[in-house]
């Protein structure tokens, strides 16, 4: 939240500041912040984080039931706890702070 | 593709023998022919930059200067003082990764970070990297990450599951992100340039609205210009983002 209005303050405080011909050139091209601006990229991002935890969910499943000859049980154990982990990466995306 | 004509948009990922008779031998694709240029790319921009050593850097220079110190300011900003040992495999990994993005956009070439063998094997060293440097910082602590600090205990056979998944997930999101961006960008190349080739045989109004193909495949190398960068940073500073969980303790 507040880290949202950091930015749109230094957002208007940079285009006064060109208005007025202070700064000559955007100086605030970081790809971490063109990274995490649009919209469809975010989402993008989120899906491939939730795609693959199911995958790999899926992939252990799918190998332990080959493996125990369990037919299925182990698939959709791991498929449900793939979900929660890809729901998990999607949440350490999106969630305001960045401590671990 | 539509139309009649067949055009077949994945067909440029395919691979084939390359340099006759010997690289048929060899099983020698395009893959790790543009592997090799990438790399000579990269090494001789760096050689040649900085061969004068001036003081004052001319272009070439500057530019392999800016290279190194970007890279270099990642690596330490991002995993802390111990960044310094790992800046050359995140310098390494950026540029063979961006000179791949780049030099699958120039015509006739092949852009092998569109291989999901690829990218899983760069992704897949990373995290045997990021897990062997955990051990040897952490010791056996490295598992209690796996139990979030605060949480229940009566959930931990719930939780512990989910947190190895969400770390073992890791990899494959790298991989695939990177692999779905170029495979992405380069079929939308395909299905307007196949626009423009159906178009032309509608006569004369098929070749005024042409342009309008034509005019998005221009924006879209803009598009994927930003984009190849954008993807080798995304890889690099996550490599540094999993390093950094790596040696904190």
């Amino acid at each position: 939240m507040s880290k949202e209005k950091d930015e749109s303050f230094d957002a208007r405080l940079k285009a006064a500041e060109r208005r007025n011909g202070l700064v000559t050139q955007d100086t605030s091209t970081s790809p971490e912040a063109d990274a995490d601006k649009p919209l469809a990229t975010l989402a993008l991002r989120a899906g491939t984080e939730m795609l693959s935890a199911l995958i790999v969910g899926v992939a252990i499943g799918w190998g332990l039931d080959h493996w125990l000859h369990t037919r299925a049980v182990f698939l959709i154990l791991f498929a449900l706890l793939g979900g929660g982990a890809g729901v998990l990466n999607v949440w350490r995306l999106v969630r305001p702070t960045d401590e671990t | 593709m539509a139309g009649g004509s067949s055009i077949n948009v994945l067909e440029q990922f395919e691979l084939h023998p390359v340099l006759g008779g010997l690289g048929e031998a060899l099983r020698f694709s395009q893959s790790p022919l543009y592997m090799i240029i990438a790399v000579c790319l990269v090494l001789a921009f760096l050689y040649f930059g900085m061969r004068p050593a001036a003081v004052v850097p001319g272009r070439l220079q500057a530019a392999a200067e800016v290279c190194y110190e970007f890279i270099h300011n990642m690596a330490l900003d991002t995993i802390g003082p111990e960044g310094a040992a790992f800046f050359p495999f995140v310098f390494t990994l950026f540029f063979f990764i961006l000179a791949g993005n780049y030099i699958g956009l120039l015509p006739f070439s092949f852009t092998f970070t569109s291989h999901i063998a690829v990218t899983l094997a760069l992704a897949l060293m990373v995290f045997a990297l990021t897990v062997v440097v955990s051990f040897k910082v952490q010791g056996l602590r490295f598992f209690a990450h796996f139990m979030p600090a605060g949480a229940s205990p009566f959930l931990a056979p719930l939780l512990i599951p989910i947190e190895i998944l969400s770390f073992l997930s890791r990899p494959v999101s790298l991989s695939i992100r990177l692999f779905a961006n170029m495979v992405a960008g380069h079929v939308m190349f395909d299905i307007f340039a196949s626009f423009v080739i159906m178009l032309a045989g509608f006569g004369v109004v098929g070749d005024v609205f042409a342009i309008g193909p034509i005019a998005i495949n221009v924006a879209l190398m803009a598009l994927e210009l930003l984009v190849g960068v954008l993807q080798a940073y995304v890889f690099a500073i996550l490599t540094c983002i999993y390093l950094r969980e790596a040696v904190a303790h």
